[in-house]
């Protein structure tokens, strides 16, 4: 047997197995120190392999450690992805807030002006039924041919400016493809992170799941909207269900 | 009809401020969360109250109970719109003494029938 070998398991197996067979067979013949020294040098083969296993796997584990912490790339993460992912989200924010805004202000613009052109044009069409059914003097009509004329005129600026109103709001909607790539690229980060704090997981050798240290949840805890797919199964799915479990309340 | 709402958001303010004079209700107040709304409510002769549940400082349900727990504030209907949809938070709601629970994302006619539905049952009961 030489050294060489015992460094595979599978060679150490083998030339135990070898050495246990002799050991058999002397104990069988009576030869009890031959046998005691087998004895002995199978005990020593066992020990040597398994301090190769344990040495080969510290030597894995601290390699893996030193890569993991040598990486610049998890540097970056925490000194410039995330607060740079940050600063995105915030912008995120700020973007659908102003055009929000953006189209609230148009069409708290635009509604009075729809009003008022709704209101003369019911007022019109009033005056105009009254001289349909010939209940209108000479004095009248001219009055309602004037007023015809001036809403004419009216009309059409309203028409255009609830019109550039509509625009307004549409073109307030252009925050959607700048927030959806923003918020594609911090998915892409989030999952990267997480593939990290994975492989850390592993190389700690903690388990992934513990659910008995997970803290209660606070069952009325205010926690924002709901988001199909992140499903919990006690809530609710409309404002439907929350009336029925009102009426269901007595409400 | 004078009637405080309470969110923290400025858009969802300014959005059922809209709604709510589209329905004829124009005297409208708004504030950010229950610490600025409570001492409007205590001064300022409100009739009724909208309010968001999730703000910074003080929260729509703590708001709620605070305003049941007052003597002269005790009996002012409150409506809650909001994006908390959890049973646990809807039954809290109710027995806190809300008048009308509305889950975001909400319709004008949502509103509607809420605010008619609150009003017909004190009208009715009074």
């Amino acid at each position: 047997m030489t050294d060489d070998k015992k460094n595979s398991s599978e060679y150490v197996d083998d030339d135990v197995l070898e050495h246990a067979e002799d050991m058999v067979r002397a104990l069988q013949e009576g030869n009890d120190r031959q046998a005691t020294e087998l004895l002995a040098y199978i005990s020593q083969a066992r020990e040597t392999g398994l301090y190769n296993e344990v040495g080969k796997m510290t030597r894995q584990l601290h390699d893996s450690m030193n890569a993991f912490c040598e990486d610049t790339r998890i540097d970056e993460l925490a000194e410039d992805e995330i607060p740079d992912a940050r600063s995105r989200l915030k912008y995120v924010i700020e973007m659908t807030q102003k055009s929000a805004d953006r189209s609230l202000t148009a069409v708290e613009n635009t509604m009075p002006k729809c009003d008022a052109l709704s209101g003369r044009i019911s007022e019109l069409g009033e005056a105009w039924q009254n001289f349909k059914r010939r209940e209108m003097s000479v004095e009248q009509f001219r009055e309602l041919s004037a007023k015809l004329e001036t809403f004419f005129v009216d009309a059409e600026q309203d028409t255009s400016s609830i019109r550039s109103g509509l625009n307004e709001i549409m073109m307030a909607q252009d925050f959607q493809d700048l927030t959806g790539q923003i918020i594609t690229r911090v998915i892409e980060l989030v999952e990267e992170v997480e593939g990290n704090l994975i492989e850390l997981v592993r190389l700690t050798g903690s388990k992934m799941t513990n659910d008995n240290e997970k803290p209660k949840e606070d069952a009325i805890k205010a926690e924002g909207p709901q988001v199909p797919g992140v499903g919990k199964d006690n809530v609710v799915s409309g404002q439907d269900e929350v009336d029925d479990l009102l009426s269901s309340l007595g409400f | 009809m004078k009637i405080l709402i309470v969110d923290d958001f400025s858009t969802m303010r300014r959005i059922i401020k809209n709604l709510l004079r589209d329905l004829g209700y124009t005297n409208t107040m708004e504030a950010d969360d229950g610490l600025t709304a409570l001492p409007m409510l205590k001064g300022g002769d409100f009739d009724f109250l909208v309010t968001d549940w999730n703000m910074p400082g003080m929260q729509g349900i703590e708001l709620l109970k605070e305003v049941r727990a007052d003597d002269s504030l005790a009996s002012l209907p409150v409506l809650m719109v909001t994006a908390e949809q959890k049973r646990e938070q809807i039954v809290e709601a109710a027995e806190a003494g809300v008048n009308g629970y509305i889950v975001k994302p909400f319709t004008a006619q949502t509103l509607k029938e809420k605010i008619d539905k609150i009003f017909e049952r004190i009208n009715g009961g009074a």
